[in-house]
């Protein structure tokens, strides 16, 4: 059984007429599993984790067919019931350490505090068990660190602590919401390590949402990629690749410089993705679609299952047999 | 050919204030940078945050003044020349900013703000500006009736489509962006990235194209300077450096850069560490810490700029790392 389940998520800011931000979503993740979700912004991605940890507020309307998380249904939750699991079993990374981290308090405060909470450690157990926790996310010097404030790091060493502060309660899904895109490469390829070596030395489930190919292609097993809130194509590292079957994906991955080599010119996908009033009848690519035909414009694709994944798309690509 | 920008050892110190009865403190910002600049050709800037990349950037716009080293715009040397003569200078040279979002104003329409340059540096008629302003609007991708909107009604690919817009108002020899397209999503990067391309086909325009995105850099760069802490490490042609990085800190860079095809055969080099604090360099060579090959020497000796295989490289050891 999958460690997260979610079936028919939707996510409408306003009323039930309001277009949906996050729209029908189906993902699953297993344990040990690292998956990633790729969109570009605007395109759900981290709404559709909020709305799992309970964190949409008024008027923000969350709907979904069932939303298991380890055998519970995250959507029937108490309050109370909700912060037992969220911050334990299931953690959250998020983009900018520097804001993510509590200005007033010290950094060992920080975690000791997680600690407290979801284990039950007080005193010096709390603050031995913080130090080792430190010293797993590699920062240098860590009891020294332990009395610092957030300010007084730099936004790789935040970073680090905000790791810290997400596994202290051996979380079984971490999910890392754009992690490393505040910091340079190096230490970006050093925080991608150290995520990538956490999650399977606790074989935790990953989920990794990202605007960056190139990090997926490196770190994740299975790939779902977003556009305008629903998912378009759910395939696996590195056939998805090597072979995408949808046209967004095709166009995403060609638009990458790394992609056009030596050419002059950068192939490009025209136009923007639909706001909330230019929202087409039928597929939702299908203004922007190179490949669009007189049917894309009057109904929406299903995602549909092929032999290398999902996509939603009457006319997938790269496949050998016909599906539709 | 000619040099549209020729900077000669530029650099910049900037005085640190720790308190009425200390001593100011002093960081290097920049340090003896060199380089020259064809129109038409792209000189591409890369680094980590914090090596003096932005500092450049100011220093070549004129908005503040090099602590020492010269700087010539377009033949003219920028440290000798009158008021009259900075004025043309600030006209050569023009700057497009990381932040759409930040670097409009928001209170004036996009017309408006397109037609200040000409308004300050021209005595064209208000007719004629309008008539510059949208032929410049529609060369960026702008439709006609965007002259009356404000910047809030824009995307942010839009938005920067504006912001160069503006910049190459007055055909500049010279433009500096820094950072440009690191706010945008990959398909609209890819967009603006094009942009720049045709532009400078379209103007013979010299580019100073500052970027911690090494495979944008590859794409639009004819020469690549890496800077360290406010020095260079390595300068040479783009396609050279990207085949075959000299310096050990490009080689981390170009190695830490994830791929869309990822070789596995090829390990990743990995380098411990960040940026040393820039008010207490290390001696010597300033990646010594951080740098898988180095020694004694590293640590005592601060490397020059070396000739080597068509490109300048500061490193004691490249011999013996290449070999």
């Amino acid at each position: 059984m999958s460690l997260l389940d979610i079936k028919n998520l939707s996510v409408r800011f306003g009323d039930v007429t309001a277009v949906p931000v996050v729209d029908g979503l189906d993902l699953s993740v297993a344990k040990g599993e690292v998956l990633a979700i790729v969109g570009e912004s605007g395109s759900g991605k981290s709404v559709t984790m909020m709305a799992l940890m309970g964190l949409i507020d008024a008027p923000g309307i969350v709907s979904a067919d069932s939303l298991q998380f380890d055998g519970t249904d995250m959507l029937r939750l108490k309050g109370r019931q909700r912060r037992h699991i969220v911050g334990k079993d299931l953690s959250m990374i998020f983009q900018d350490p520097m804001t993510s981290l509590n200005p007033s308090f010290t950094v060992g405060y920080q975690i000791e505090e997680v600690l407290h909470q979801h284990m039950g450690l007080k005193g010096q157990a709390a603050r031995q068990r913080a130090l080792q926790l430190l010293d797993r996310v590699e920062i240098p010097a860590a009891a020294s660190r332990l009395n610092a404030y957030p300010h007084q790091l730099s936004g790789g060493m935040s970073q680090r602590v905000a790791i810290a502060m997400a596994i202290a309660a051996e979380p079984k899904l971490l999910i890392a919401d754009e992690p490393t895109t505040a910091l340079d490469v190096t230490i970006q390829a050093q925080i991608m390590e150290l995520l990538v070596g956490l999650q399977r030395e606790q074989d935790m489930g990953l989920v990794l949402i990202t605007h960056d190919l190139a990090v997926v292609a490196e770190t994740a097993q299975r790939v779902c990629v977003m556009y305008a809130g629903q998912a378009v194509e759910i395939g696996h590292v590195p056939q998805l690749f090597d072979a995408p079957t949808h046209p967004y994906t095709e166009a995403l991955l060609k638009a990458i410089p790394e992609h056009s080599q030596g050419q002059r010119r950068l192939t490009t996908l025209p136009g923007i993705v639909p706001g909330r009033y230019d929202r087409p009848q039928g597929c939702l690519l299908s203004p922007r679609c190179p490949y669009v035909q007189a049917r894309c414009h009057q109904q929406r694709p299903p995602l549909d299952a092929h032999e290398r994944g999902a996509a939603r798309c009457f006319y997938p690509l790269n496949l050998t047999a016909e599906v539709a | 050919m000619s040099a549209v920008l020729t900077a000669r050892d530029l650099t910049r110190h900037y005085a640190i204030s720790r308190g009425l009865f200390k001593p100011n403190a002093h960081v290097q910002a920049l340090n003896g940078v060199s380089f020259e600049l064809q129109a038409g050709k792209t000189l591409a800037v890369v680094g980590e945050s914090g090596c003096g990349k932005s500092t450049l950037a100011r220093a070549l716009t004129l908005i503040e003044e090099p602590s020492s080293g010269s700087l010539q715009i377009a033949g003219q040397e920028v440290a000798g020349a009158n008021k009259a003569q900075r004025k043309q200078l600030r006209r050569d040279v023009q700057m497009v900013f990381q932040n759409p979002y930040a670097s409009l104003n928001p209170r004036q329409k996009v017309g408006d703000q397109l037609g200040e340059p000409l308004l300050i540096n021209t005595s064209l008629s208000r007719l004629e500006r309008r008539e510059k302003v949208q032929a410049m609007m529609q060369q960026v991708g702008l439709r006609p009736e965007h002259y009356q909107r404000y910047p809030h009604m824009f995307s942010g690919g839009q938005r920067q489509r504006i912001a160069l817009a503006r910049a190459m108002m007055l055909q500049p020899k010279v433009l500096v962006a820094d950072e440009p397209t690191s706010a945008l999503d990959v398909s609209i990067q890819a967009q603006v990235l094009n942009l720049f391309m045709d532009l400078q086909e379209e103007f013979n325009t010299g580019y100073v194209f500052i970027s911690h995105n090494l495979s944008v850099v590859r794409h639009v760069a004819d020469d690549v300077l890496v800077m360290y802490l406010g020095r260079p490490v390595e300068m040479g042609p783009s396609e050279q450096i990207y085949q075959r990085p000299l310096h050990p800190y490009t080689q981390a860079l170009l190695s830490a850069t994830p791929t869309i095809h990822p070789d596995p055969s090829k390990p990743k080099i990995k380098i411990s560490g960040e940026l040393p604090n820039p008010l207490s360099p290390p001696s010597g060579c300033a990646f010594h810490q951080r740098c898988p090959h180095a020694n004694e020497r590293c640590q005592a000796e601060q490397p020059a700029l070396r000739l080597l295989d068509a490109r300048q490289v500061a490193c004691h050891h490249v011999e013996w790392i290449n070999s």
